[in-house]
């Protein structure tokens, strides 16, 4: 997918006044976050789950190449094919030639954000083959010519009513308000394009190393008929998503649905392991894992890595204050919130994404909620050091950080700064102790007022006391 | 019990009279406050910028300063959480300082969970006529537990009522450099905090971090909002913030 992300502050001031937004984004509190916290308090062990949780990932993390080649072996000693892929290139470049192998002409997908960043379906449909998504938001969103704007409920950043709109213009059928209906439409649209498509092609919530399964979770029934009915079966998946066992994923399991959706459990878990067997009725006869890496071994071994621990859950941004206010879009990349404001720079460049880590208020409501225990703000800290290590950010912030540091470690100085700011300050406070504009502070005045300081410093006060 | 007290930058600069409230409350608890005259900043202004050499210049200014205290005590969430949680991350490859950083850290306390949880304050000095609203600021919530104490010690405020507002862990927005970096997102977050305030009732919202105060303070005024207080829960605590002639709360 094209990267945006340096265009971060523009996009989001565009979000901001965009009323229609606002409104869908509201929604994201109420049902994600409240379903949460009432998921989270009926656990009676939940902080031992997320230990446990984190603990799993983490062990995936330190062996993952041994994880990794275990999968590889029982997913071929079952008949699938695993192909590796490094780039996002390699990926299209399997696929389409996995396609051209078997004949295919049409692909249904179900949703996938690997898929996503690879921009894989404008390098199928380059290839000449049909490619339809078939969850109910990627399908809405593959209408509407748009990106997800979030990694669980791609399409959070639209009403209902742009959806009615949506679909009268491009199913020209009468105009249909009620949500029920509107999935009907969308479902018997798809129905057909199960039964004629040659290639069915998924991503994995997890991938289990012991029986060389992927895993899907989804809610719609779509993903069990994208792997199933089809005869060839592609599954795209980032190297990190391994799990040791069946028994992790069980573990695991207790925090993604309540995490990403505010469920106790999902509609549907799809496991899918090889081919179609000799007596079995269904199941693809060809199964296909791409293992995906783009970027993340890059990550294995540094200070970034337990962000490889991440699910996928989509909490941190249903809990972030800055994505609650601008959406997914104005990120400009794949993955947006505190998850992507860490990935993003780290996938596709630091240099290509210099606000992300910066565009959070640190607030931490992130790395609390995140199931797995990844500490989001420190890890955007730590790329705001690397920004500001290799000289990545502006010259005037990083000489007033100088500035700042040499005044403060001089307290004789730094305390007569600090009297002349005070008065300053006070005096253009004016008579209702309001600064209404600071110059080279406009970030803050222009749609807030600055109290003004009382005009004396603590220290001078402290002293004529005592 | 010799306590040192760490005013804070922005409490030194914008509203020292939150610092003389903090002295007050100490020293009612019956501690033998010092106030090292050469402290100026924890560092987290830089910390957070990605400017880890100069936090940690400062961190170090700060562990020699109050190195010696019993205990050392911050009426501010974040500064706190920055000496507690932070600095032993920030010196962690220094091992001589490392263990008198971790030290350091183990006695840093924010100012109500001092009071309440070490020296177990019994009455405080202040007292307040209406209702007030408690904002959790995120470092002191997050980083340090403080959610009980301030509300436990604003119960002992005689005549004081307490309302709680809908969204009161939810960030205002502040976030430092952010609020001037990325302004409009940080006034539409505190926009959405000045309307729970708002709802609620209180007549005066109360928090524990300067930050907080300046960003809310700072919303609500531009929103028309004149009469809502915004109060620091020391000067609420202390009985000091009724002093019209250095209060910029009470206009008139
Ligand atoms: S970072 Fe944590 S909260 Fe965010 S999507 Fe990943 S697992 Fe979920």
């Amino acid at each position: 997918m094209q990267v945006a992300s340096m265009h971060f502050k523009s996009r989001a001031r565009e979000k901001l006044v965009n009323r229609n937004l606002q409104n869908a984004l509201n929604k994201l509190q109420g049902n994600f976050v409240r379903g949460r916290a009432q998921r989270v308090a009926e656990m009676d062990n939940f902080e031992a789950i997320r230990d446990a949780a984190s603990a799993i990932r983490d062990r995936v993390l330190d062996r993952l190449d041994v994880y990794l080649e275990e999968f590889e072996r029982n997913a071929t000693a079952r008949g699938a094919e695993v192909h590796w892929a490094e780039t996002h290139e390699d990926v299209n470049r399997i696929v389409c030639e996995l396609a051209r192998r078997h004949g295919v002409r049409k692909a249904v997908k179900s949703k996938s954000m690997v898929t996503e960043e690879c921009a894989l379906n404008d390098a199928l449909e380059a290839a000449g083959i049909e490619v339809l998504e078939t969850d109910l938001g990627e399908y809405i969103l593959q209408l509407a010519k748009e990106p997800p704007s979030h990694i669980v409920a791609p399409v959070v950043h639209k009403t209902r009513d742009e959806v009615s709109d949506l679909f009268e213009e491009k199913h020209g059928t009468p105009r249909k308000t009620d949500i029920a209906e509107l999935t009907r439409e969308a479902r018997e649209r798809l129905r057909g394009h199960f039964i004629s498509a040659d290639m069915g092609i998924s991503g994995a919530n997890f991938a289990i190393a012991e029986t060389g399964s992927t895993l899907i979770v989804t809610n719609e029934g779509n993903g069990r008929m994208v792997t199933t009915l089809p005869r060839v079966h592609v599954a795209i998946t980032g190297i990190e998503k391994i799990l040791p066992t069946l028994e992790d994923v069980a573990t695991l399991m207790r925090l993604l649905p309540s995490h990403g959706t505010g469920q106790s459990i999902s509609n549907y878990i799809s496991v899918t392991t090889g081919v179609k067997g000799e007596r079995e009725h269904d199941g693809p006869e060809h199964f296909h894992v791409i293992l995906f890496d783009g970027g993340r071994t890059s990550l294995v071994g540094t200070e970034l890595q337990p962000m490889l621990r991440c699910i996928r859950c989509g909490a941190c941004m249903n809990h972030c204050p800055v994505y609650q206010s601008v959406g997914g879009h104005a990120y400009g990349w794949v993955y947006p919130g505190p998850m992507g404001s860490v990935l993003t720079p780290a996938y596709v460049g630091l240099e290509k994404a210099l606000d992300l880590p910066n565009a959070a208020t640190m607030c931490n409501q992130c790395g609390v909620v995140c199931p797995v225990k990844i500490p989001l703000p420190d890890l955007m800290r730590k790329l705001r050091e690397q920004q500001f290590a290799r000289k990545l950010k502006p010259w005037t912030e990083r000489a007033a950080f100088g500035a700042w540091c040499w005044t403060a470690q001089r307290p004789a100085i730094y305390a007569a700064a600090a009297a002349i700011g005070a008065r300053l300050l006070a005096l253009m406070g004016g008579r209702d102790r309001l600064i209404h504009s600071i110059p080279l502070a406009g970030g803050w005045t222009a749609s807030r007022d600055m109290p003004a300081p009382q005009g004396v410093t603590f220290r001078e006060l402290y002293r004529r006391q005592r | 019990m010799r306590v040192g007290l760490f005013v804070t930058c922005l409490i030194d600069l914008m509203r020292p009279r939150i610092g003389f409230a903090a002295l007050r409350l100490l020293e009612a608890a019956g501690c033998e406050v010092v106030v090292p005259a050469t402290q100026t900043c924890c560092g987290q202004p830089g910390y957070n910028a990605g400017a880890r050499g100069a936090a940690q210049a400062l961190a170090r200014k700060v562990l020699d300063e109050f190195d010696a205290f019993e205990y050392v005590v911050v009426p501010s969430g974040s500064c706190a959480g920055m000496i507690r949680t932070h600095y032993p991350e920030l010196l962690a490859d220094q091992p001589a300082e490392l263990a008198r950083v971790q030290r350091l850290a183990s006695r840093t306390y924010e100012l109500t969970d001092f009071l309440l949880n070490v020296v177990k304050l019994e009455k405080v000095p202040g007292a307040y006529n209406g209702t007030v609203t408690y904002h959790d600021s995120c470092s002191g919530l997050r980083e340090l537990d403080i959610k009980a104490q301030p509300r436990a010690l604003l119960a002992k405020v005689a005549g004081l009522k307490l309302k709680e507002m809908n969204e009161a862990e939810t960030c205002c927005g502040f976030g430092g450099t952010f609020a001037l970096k990325f302004g409009e997102i940080s006034a539409h977050i505190a926009e959405r905090k000045c309307g729970n305030i708002s709802a609620s009732g209180a007549d005066a919202v109360v928090l524990g971090d300067l930050g907080c105060m300046l960003n809310i303070e700072g919303r609500l005024r531009r929103r028309g909002d004149m009469s809502t207080k915004v109060l620091h829960v020391a000067e609420v605590l202390a009985g000091v913030e009724e002093r019209p002639h250095i209060n910029a709360n009470t206009r008139g």
